[in-house]
Order: C-alpha cells, then structure tokens, then sequence
C-alpha cells in the first residue's frame, strides 16, 4: 500500500465515518434541531397586527362566527405578549385578553369584561378547554416555544406535493389535552403543514391545515387559513387571518393593564 | 358639577360632529320578573315587566391616542316608577401621554379581586333598582390621571358630584321604603362635595397586590327612620383605606379584600376572602366547573348595613364553553349565626349570534326579623331576559 492509496483509505475511512456520525444524530436530536431551526426563522419579526375570523361548523351545517383582533409582540429571549379583542359576537364585544406567554413558567393572562370595566387577573394553566367554543384550544392558539414540547423526528414524508420531514411532538407543560402531535414541517421553508392531535387516551382527536401561505417582509410566512377539524364530534372551525401587518411601532406599554382597558 | 355638564355637553357635540367615523353598539333588551309569594304590601305586585336600552358610541382618533366614549342607560318598569330609570354611563374624554392617561367626565372603573360583594370598589355608586347583588353601576363624574410604571398603576382620581345610590320605589319589589328625596348629607356641600381617591395596583409574579385610598361622601347611605316603615339616606362623610390581594397558586386562585373605612358615626374593617377552584373538562365533556367559596365578614357583626357580617358564599360556576357561551351559576350564602340566607342561580346562553337568553332567580331564606334581608322574606323571584346585542 502506497502512501496515496494509504491517503485515499483513510479519507474513505473519514467519509464513513462521518456518514456514521449523520446517522448516530438521534431522531430526538433531529426533530429538536428542526424545530429550533423553524423558531429561528419566525424570529425578528419584532411586532404585528392582524385580523382574525372564527367559523364555527357542527354536524348539523350550522355556522357561527367569532371576530378578533390581534396584536403580538415579540419578546426576546421569552414567549410573545398578545393582545385580542374581540368584536364579534355582539354580547361580547369589547372583551380583550392580555396574554404574556412564556415557554416553561405558565403564561400570565388577564381578562377585560367591558360591562363591568374589571380586569382580571386568570389562573391561565389549563389550556386545553376550547377557546370561545370553536374546535381550537387555547393550547393551540398560545404562543410556539421550542421549550413547549419534546420532539421526535419520525421520516420524511411527501404532502400533497410538498417534501416534509414528519415530526412527533409531546407537550412538556402541564395539563395539556394531548398525549401527542404530529406535525408535518415543510423542509424548504420550515412551516406547518399540517398537525395531527392524539387526546390524552391517545385516540386521533383532531386535524390542522394549513393553506394560503402568504410571506411577509421576505421572512415570515403566514398562513391564511388553518382549518381544524374534529374527528370524534365532526364538528370543524376554520380561522381566516387578514390585514397582517407588521412592524407597526408596537411597544411593551401597549401590552398593559391600562391598554387592556381602553383596547375596544 | 356644572362645569361637568356643559363639558359633558361639548362632548356629545364633538361625538356628533364625527357620526360618520364612530362605532356604535348595545343592547336592547325585555324583562319579566315574577314573585313566587303575595307581596308584603297591596301597593307592590306579583309580575312586573321592562324593558332596557344601552346604546354606546365610540370615536376615537390621533392614532388612537384620543377617544371619547358615550354609553347611555334607560330602563321603563311597569309599576315601578324608581326603576324606571334613565343614566349616563359614561361620556368621558381619553387622552394617552406618553407615560400617563388622563380621563375626563363620567366613566366608570372597577377595583377589587372577589366574586362575591366588591368591598373595595368604591368609585362607582351603586344602580341598586337595577339589581339587589350590586353589580350595576351609576356614571361617576371625575377627572382620572393614570400612569403605568415598572413599579405598578397609579390611579388618581379628583371626583366632583356625587351620585345618589337608587333605590325600589313604593310599587316595586324586593324593596324596604326608602324616601330618596329625603336624602340628606353630612357634608354642606351636600351633592356638590369634592371627593379624592388614589390607587396602586401592581403584581409580583403571580399574585396581584391592590391599595387603594378614598376620602369624600360614602356610596353607601346610612338609614335613618322617617316616618313609620319608611327610611330616609344619610350621606356621611368618610376615608377608607382598602387592600386587594390575589394570588395564583398552581390551580387554586385566592382571593382576599379588605376595607377600613372611618367616619364620625363609626370605625369599622369589613373583608372577604376566599378561593376559587376550577374543574376543566369536567365528566369528558368541554365544560369546566368553577368553585368559588368566600367568608364575608363585618366588624360590627348585627350592626352592620350590610347583611354580610358573618357569613360564607359557596357558588358553583359551569361554563359549557360550547358554541352559545353557555354559563350557569348558582349559589348560596351561609350565615354562620343563622342558616342559610340567599340562594341564587344565573343562567346566559347566547340564541344565534346577536340574541341573548337570561335567566335569573333569587331566594331569601330564613331572614330573622331584625336583620336587612328581613323585607326581602316574600320576595323570592324569578326573572327572564331576552336582550338583541349590536
């Protein structure tokens, strides 16, 4: 064995062993640097405004619709403060919630009942009751933290002609009304797909879509209707987001107590 | 006051003069109370019917830096000629600084933490015909300064004119005869009194820490015998000092209020404190099941105005978080010297997507003669609402 073919077996011992380190990455580790990789490209997008449209379907063909506006602001090194206010249905009009949302400590929320003019503090820790009726949880609706879940790479999958990788993830926090979620992530650009959610006896509960992804400051990619479906009611709700608008000024001050009250 | 009213009057002018850019919203709703027993008295009657407005308009503009807010009320009863009513909610002027607000004209605000009776809430004086469990408020005239700082909220507040509480007239029902028009003060200034209060509001995790400050003509009158049957209100003047505290510990929410209040007829510290515990997803359905238990207490025990003085409420709240927003609370008060003396259920559930059913029904049990509840003992009733929100 010569030198240059000496040379040639190590680097070929290299390349295999390198090829063995890929593979020695755990399915945990690669569905974790997934979704790390998928918070880092929804970060920076510093404030937005948006409004929301909840239509609520049951067995029946029933419709009953929720409207909402939404202000978010990011937060770093923490979960996002919102704020919605809610516009429709009538008898509620007025009503906001302030949200600081955090990733491991419970978020803190307060409530604003326009009637009566009370803010109130909410013992926010049970999030998995439905938010105004529909077929979304709180949980779903809350604030996406890397630190939220436990992840698991499971295979790459081709979704109706987009190339996904498959991932499964279990909630770390407490009283969540799953046992687990599979998520389809979209390998070029990093966004949801769709979600599947198993309730805590680990029966298929529920199915989110997301369509009409819309980029905004060449960055952030928005969905424009998740629809959600419950498989075991068959009843569905589809929210339609609009007027996205982003990095409209919003500071720390319009996420308090007093904005809360006059946010109508 | 006057001055109140000619701004209160340019207000309106400047809301009018910007319908085109304004919200409007409310509600319209009808009302059928009926009495389970005969009346007390042959004046008052077993069915008694209204009907409510509450419209509101809203304007605002520079950036949202400025609104102004107008929110009406008028009630007509059939027999009841106090409860047929009419009420400025609000009609106030906002305007957002950069580190503080100021309001100006009638507004409302709303402090304090409990379920149960809304010791430290003082601000607003009572709508008490509206309904006997406090909830409904009068407009209250005053200029608020407002500023949110890293250490909490401070809340100024320079109140002039004041509001006398409302009572049932002579047909209507629960009642105790109270002449209104015999109202009288302690103050010369009579209605004209200039009241001041200051608040502190800030949180510290998760508990919420509230102290509040209150000098001027007390909400709640002190009655004085006229003539026989019949009480007259007495305004005295008085300072209060009131704390709120709430505190989230893991599922558990408590709650605790506490007020001293000194005048030159009495001294007294009154608190309610409990604890509310909610049940999420309750039997595999959507529904959660709140608990709420709180002691109510009052210093000078049979002497208190208030029928509160030793007594725990235990309320149960079902929300079915279904599509109608379907809410049921019932609960009862517990003297601790009697039996029980209260019972109550509410009931909401929204009927398409502007209409909304209510019912409500009020028991008062047991009710020794010389306690306030006394002229409530025939007075159990039930009551349905049906209100058109937009």
């Amino acid at each position: 064995m010569n030198i240059k073919t000496k040379f040639a077996s190590l680097l070929l011992i290299a390349l295999q062993l390198n090829t063995f380190n890929a593979v020695a990455e755990t399915a945990e580790e690669k569905g974790l640097a997934i979704a790390i990789e998928a918070d880092r490209r929804d970060t920076g997008f510093i404030d937005s405004t948006a409004k929301m449209t909840m239509e609520l379907h049951n067995k029946q063909g029933d419709t009953s619709t929720r409207h909402i506006r939404i202000k978010t602001l990011e937060v770093e090194g923490d979960g996002d403060k919102s704020m919605s206010i809610f516009e429709q249905p009538a008898d509620v009009k007025g009503t906001a919630f302030l949200t600081f949302s955090h990733a491991i400590k419970s978020d803190e929320q307060w409530m604003f009942l326009p009637s009566i003019k009370r803010v109130k503090r909410i013992n926010s820790k049970n999030k998995s009751g439905p938010f105004m009726g529909s077929e979304f949880a709180f949980e779903d609706i809350a604030s996406e933290e890397v630190e939220k879940y436990t992840y698991k790479y499971l295979r790459d999958e081709n979704l109706n002609g987009i190339d996904c990788f498959v991932i499964e993830r279990i909630p770390t926090y407490k009283h969540s009304g799953y046992t687990r979620q599979i998520g389809w992530i979209n390998k070029a650009e990093y966004r949801p797909e769709k979600i599947i959610f198993y309730d805590r006896k680990n029966s298929l509960l529920k199915t989110l879509t997301f369509s009409g992804y819309k980029k905004y400051l060449d960055q952030f990619w928005r969905a424009d209707q998740l629809s959600m479906e419950n498989h075991q009611t068959e009843k569905s709700t589809l929210l339609k987001w609009s007027d996205y608008k982003f990095r409209t000024g919003l500071k720390d001050k319009d996420f308090s107590r007093n904005s809360l009250k006059r946010a109508k | 006051m006057k001055q109140f009213y000619c701004f209160s009057f340019l207000l309106l002018s400047l809301l009018s003069a910007t319908a085109h850019a304004v919200k409007l919203s409310g509600n319209i709703s009808i009302q059928s109370r009926l009495f389970q027993h005969d009346a007390l008295e042959t004046n008052q009657h077993n069915h008694y019917n209204s009907f409510a407005l509450e419209p509101e308009i809203y304007h605002a503009w520079d950036n949202r830096k400025q609104a102004v807010n107008f929110a009406a009320f008028y009630r007509y009863d059939q027999y009841d000629d106090e409860r047929t009513h009419a009420d400025i909610r609000e009609l106030s002027w906002l305007k957002v600084f950069d580190n503080w607000e100021l309001t100006v004209g009638v507004s409302k605000v709303f402090w304090g933490v409990t379920e149960s009776q809304h010791l430290v809430d003082i601000i607003n004086q009572t709508d008490q015909v509206e309904n006997t469990d406090g909830e409904d408020k009068l407009g209250q005239p005053m200029i608020r300064f407002s500023t949110e700082r890293d250490w909490g909220v401070l809340d100024l507040f320079v109140l002039p004119g004041f509001r006398e509480r409302t009572f049932a007239g002579i047909e209507g029902r629960p009642r105790i005869i109270i002449d209104t028009d015999a109202a009288t003060y302690e103050s010369d200034d009579g209605d004209h009194h200039i009241d001041y209060a200051i608040r502190w509001l800030s949180y510290f995790d998760e508990i919420e820490l509230g102290l509040s400050y209150f000098s001027g003509t007390s909400r709640e009158p002190v009655l004085i015998p006229s003539i026989p049957g019949s009480f007259a209100p007495h305004y005295v003047i008085i300072n209060q000092i009131g704390l709120d505290v709430q505190a989230i510990i893991e599922d558990w929410t408590w709650k605790l209020e506490t007020i001293s209040r000194k005048s030159d007829i009495e001294n007294y510290i009154a608190a309610t404190a409990g604890f509310e515990y909610t049940l999420y997803g309750i039997f595999e359905t959507d529904a959660d099941l709140g608990i709420v238990v709180e002691y109510l207490f009052d210093d000078r025990d049979e002497l208190a105005s208030s029928p509160f003085q030793n007594d725990i409420t235990t309320a149960l709240r079902w929300a079915l978080n279904d599509t109608q927003s379907t809410e049921v609370l019932l609960g009862i008060i517990t003297d601790l010297d009697e039996s029980v003396v209260a019972s109550f259920i509410e009931a909401s559930r929204r009927i398409g997507s502007s209409f909304k059913l209510t019912l409500e029904a009020r028991a008062f049990n047991n009710t020794v003669s010389n306690r306030p509840l006394h002229a409530f003992r025939q007075d159990d009733f039930l009551q349905v609402g049906f209100g058109w929100y937009f």
